[in-house]
């Protein structure tokens, strides 16, 4: 179906390539998952197969890309819109109409489909998406999972052969990120669409893929195969198949169920081995750095927040879960002062946040944002970092000092903006860092990272919680809850509904659960790295 | 409201509420009776609450009400500090300069009466209502719907129209996002800096977010060619083009005060010709295809003719020159009511129950109110 033949991609401007010799065929109907650091050339991968480059993006393409025999040298995108889907990172960007069918309706009409073939398409894609409740309302009024089920049925309308999706699940909870990976799986199924699929969550989508391409980055070959075949020696990996690689089995199984099922000599080897309990090291304060009391938050007549009751002290690394719009993201904000209480009380540091002002507020809390690129406004970073010693007060310097230790590869030249989405993240960090607020809050820092750069985040968290800081995060990624929160907290249309350590929230919840805890439950294990310590006691 | 003399639930045709809030227009354009015009925003109020869809283009009713204060505030304070007093009532006397000879009508403070704040009143609720007449046709109609009427040759356009229109209330929400971050990173939120400040990230955004976009309708066939020429094509606009401005300009000349009406009505009927001339050419060879077209039927044709009898009963009301039209603000005098203006009021409010109601949009659960830090 798509076939690259000796393909090279130079960006204009750009000395190397970010694609060179790509060889690749794809065959009709599967589901292929692509993988590769940020900035390795996924994206520039994906969209190269319906022609956005180098026909939008300029930039030479050297070789030729068929897809079901056209050469997209030749098509410019409109032109393999009826062959080619193309799903965007952010669907809500890629939005033409105003209300579900009429997005749905967009393509085809486009396409020029006479008018009965486009009212019996609107009407299958509803039912396959499930989404014939939501036909009349408008986008602005969908939650992010409803959001990428609609780009994907706007795709799917034209019935494209081929269906390319970057990061689908990235900013979607656990369970709508379900929903639409059963959609896809439901489309290769019944439809023999193929789809092409970038995603930096492998543990969410490993298990429906028939074939992963690795994208490595930094001119090298692009390589391809089975699941299994990649995964053995792939150096990122969703943590089932770490555990499987840890514990040898063979073959590798890249589901919970197969790993649950290889999984009883190893549950037995750990038996008299206790979980680490998660501990607060450093020394305890007893003052606490945050603390609501019946905290009520209203948007117009919608409750964001309701009698919401926490405290957050030093040493603590707090995750915030709850799907989309529970109230995760407004619970950070109010902690901040950014939105007023509707009833209850805040206090951070002992002060209303909306009374700390100015340079006081960065002294006492820092909140990185959803969108770290929100924070940058400079034209190079170290522009960027001159401006934050400033605006913190502080030596001339601290910023760009924690900036090396954070992310060290990052340049002082480069624009913010061309940075990759992880080091936007780590220089957000620098900045509020550079204040050293005791109190640090984090809204979903995960998104659209890499393993790399998260196991590079997981250490800052945790030697800043060893230091004294608190931490609050919000976020989607179970993952990455299981390996760094000493305390978990579940919200649930505004309301608090669990709060504890870690392992008796995550474990008490299929949905919270990590995979490794999923594995060997009912033993309260949560990461691979755990029960590598303790295998590596049991040998020695 | 509820309930329809008609019972199906639907969207009535864009243009059918356009030519009733023209009408309004017009209407309101021809009298500065504060009775009248204050009648008009109320049949515009009472129409809008009635059949506005629960969108966030339906809530922009409330800023058009706002925009219309604003702009009466605004006309009686240019009276106030430039205009010329008449009138015997002195409110005020406020110390005036003598304007130089070349500058001759021009004043600045001096008296102030009564009557020419009066005056600047009627003028400025005048322009109000009819900013709230263009206000209720946007907020009963969806800025994408209407662009599904546009006709095949201006449809480009249409679309860099409606793409603007969408995007100033993301402009909005942007605006606040960098302001929440600048206080993030300690920094002033208000004054001149801080505008400045926020500006650029603002921009960049914006430019990136129609770089998307732009990215988005190519990927989905925007602007495929089709079997037609690109000469033809754009002679087909630019015929389309002509004649929408000479219709205009018919328009105007019909309906401003004092132009010649014989220029008025030929162009306006060759403009409409050379209209409709070219949107048949270009719908013979049209790529693209309407979904689901709003169609033409009956609530269409009585809501179009309440707003045309509404106009028409203003217009003859002036043309025949009926007191109560023009309200005298020199003496100031109570204003008149009269009689064909109200009957075609009363018409103008039928929409409001020979439209049909909105399809229900099924909303089971709360909306989303993850709001981004």
């Amino acid at each position: 179906m798509i076939n690259f033949e000796h393909v090279s991609i130079t960006y204009p401007g750009a000395t190397e390539p970010v694609l060179a010799g790509v060889n690749l065929q794809i065959p009709a109907g599967e589901l292929v998952l692509v993988v590769g650091r940020t900035g390795s050339g996924k994206t520039t991968l994906l969209r190269a197969i319906n022609g956005l480059v180098p026909h939008f993006t300029g930039g030479t393409l050297t070789g030729r890309i068929l897809v079901d025999g056209r050469d997209t040298a030749t098509n410019p995108p409109r032109e393999l819109a009826d062959l080619v889907g193309m799903v965007p990172q952010d669907p809500m960007s890629g939005f033409v109409a105003d209300t579900v069918e009429e997005e749905l309706a967009y393509g085809m009409e486009c396409l020029g489909l006479a008018a009965d073939v486009m009212r019996r398409r609107v009407e299958e894609t509803l039912d396959l998406l499930g989404l014939a409740d939501l036909r009349n309302r408008p986008l602005l009024s969908l939650s992010a999972g409803q959001r990428q089920r609609v780009a994907i049925g706007s795709v799917l309308t034209s019935h494209p052969k081929v269906l390319v999706l970057d990061e689908p699940t990235s900013a979607l909870d656990p369970g709508a990120a379900e929903d639409v990976l059963a959609a896809l799986q439901r489309l290769v199924h019944d439809l023999n669409v193929t789809v092409v699929m970038a995603e930096h969550r492998l543990e969410r989508v490993v298990q429906y893929a028939d074939r992963i391409v690795i994208v490595p980055g930094d001119g090298e070959s692009i390589i391809s195969g089975t699941p299994s075949e990649m995964m053995g020696n792939s150096p990122i990996a969703p943590p089932v198949v770490e555990l499987g690689r840890l514990a040898g089995w063979q073959p590798l199984p890249l589901t919970v169920r197969d790993a649950r099922r290889a999984a009883g000599p190893l549950r037995e080897l750990l038996i008299g081995h206790a979980a680490p309990l998660r501990i607060i090291k450093g020394e305890r304060d007893a003052t606490p750095l945050t603390i609501t009391e019946k905290l009520t938050v209203r948007y117009g007549d919608v409750a964001a927040l309701r009698n919401v009751s926490i405290t957050i002290t030093r040493g603590e690394i707090v995750a915030l879960m709850g799907r989309n719009g529970a109230g995760k993201s407004t619970l950070l904000s109010t902690m901040v002062g950014l939105k007023p209480t509707s009833a209850g009380i805040v206090r951070t540091n002992g002060k209303d946040p909306r009374e700390i002002k100015g340079p006081e507020l960065v002294h006492s809390v820092g909140l990185v944002p959803q969108d770290p690129g929100d924070l940058l406004e400079a034209s190079t970073v170290a522009g960027e970092c001159r401006s934050s010693d400033h605006d913190a007060s502080v030596e001339p310097g601290t910023t760009r000092a924690l900036l090396a230790l954070l992310a060290p590869e990052v340049m002082d030249g480069v624009h913010p903006r061309d940075l990759s989405e992880g080091q936007r993240l780590l220089l957000a960090l620098a900045i509020v860092l550079a204040a050293r607020p005791p109190l640090l809050l984090l809204d979903e820092p995960t998104r659209g990272l890499d393993y790399p750069t998260k196991a590079r985040l997981v250490k800052v968290l945790r030697e800043l919680a060893a230091t004294g800081h608190g931490i609050v995060l919000a976020t989607h990624d179970v993952e990455l809850a299981a390996e760094v929160a000493t305390r978990v907290i579940v919200l649930a249309e505004g309301e608090v509904v669990a709060d504890g350590p870690t392992q008796a929230v995550v474990l008490a919840s299929p949905m919270f659960a990590p995979q490794v805890a999923k594995i060997l439950a009912p033993e309260d294990w949560l990461t691979v790295s755990e029960v590598r310590t303790a295998m590596i006691e049991q040998v020695g | 409201m509820t309930g329809s003399l008609f019972h199906l639930p639907r969207w009535l045709h864009p243009a059918a509420w356009w030519i009733w809030a023209l009408g309004l227009a017009t209407a309101a354009s021809r009298t500065t009776n504060p009775l009248l015009l204050a009648l008009v925003i109320a049949v515009a109020a009472l129409v809008v609450s009635a059949r506005k869809p629960d969108a966030p283009w339906g809530r922009s009713f409330k800023f058009f009400l706002r925009l219309g204060v604003v702009v009466i505030v605004i006309r009686v304070g240019v009276q106030l500090i430039f205009g010329a007093a008449f009138g015997t009532t002195v409110l005020l006397d406020l110390p005036g300069v003598t304007s130089p000879s070349w500058l001759a009508g021009v004043r600045l403070g001096g008296d102030i009466t009564f009557e020419s704040l009066l005056l600047a009143f009627y003028d400025g609720l005048r322009l109000a209502t009819i900013l709230i007449c263009i206000g209720a046709a946007n907020s009963l109609v969806s800025p994408s719907r209407l662009l599904k009427s546009v006709p095949a040759a201006l449809y480009e356009f249409g679309v860099s129209v409606v793409v603007a229109m969408t995007f100033t209330p993301q402009l909005v929400a942007d605006v606040d996002r960098v302001r929440t971050a600048r206080r993030l990173r300690g920094r002033p939120t208000t004054g001149v800096r801080a505008i400045a400040g926020a500006a650029m990230p603002v921009f960049e955004g914006a430019l990136e977010k129609s770089v998307t976009l732009a990215a988005a309708m190519d990927s989905r066939g925007y602007g495929r060619r089709g079997t037609i020429r690109a000469a033809q094509r754009r002679m087909n606009s630019a015929l389309l083009l002509i004649g929408l401005v000479a219709a205009c300009i018919g328009t105007y000349a019909l309906i401003a005060a004092g132009s010649p009406m014989a220029l008025g009505l030929p162009m306006l009927i060759v403009g409409v010709a050379v209209c409709i001339t070219s949107i048949t050419w270009s719908a013979r060879t049209a790529v693209r295809t309407r979904y689901r077209p709003d169609p033409w039927a009956l609530p269409e044709n009585l809501v179009a003719g309440a707003g045309i009898m509404i106009a028409i009963s203003f217009l003859a009301a002036s043309w025949v020159s009926m007191p109560g039209l023009d309200t005298p603000s020199n003496p100031p005098t109570w204003p008149a009511l009269p009689l064909l203006p109200l009957l075609g009021l009363l018409i103008a409010t039928t929409p409001a129950l020979t439209a049909p109601e909105l399809p229900r949009t099924k909303v089971a659960q709360p909306r989303s109110i993850e709001v981004a830090a």
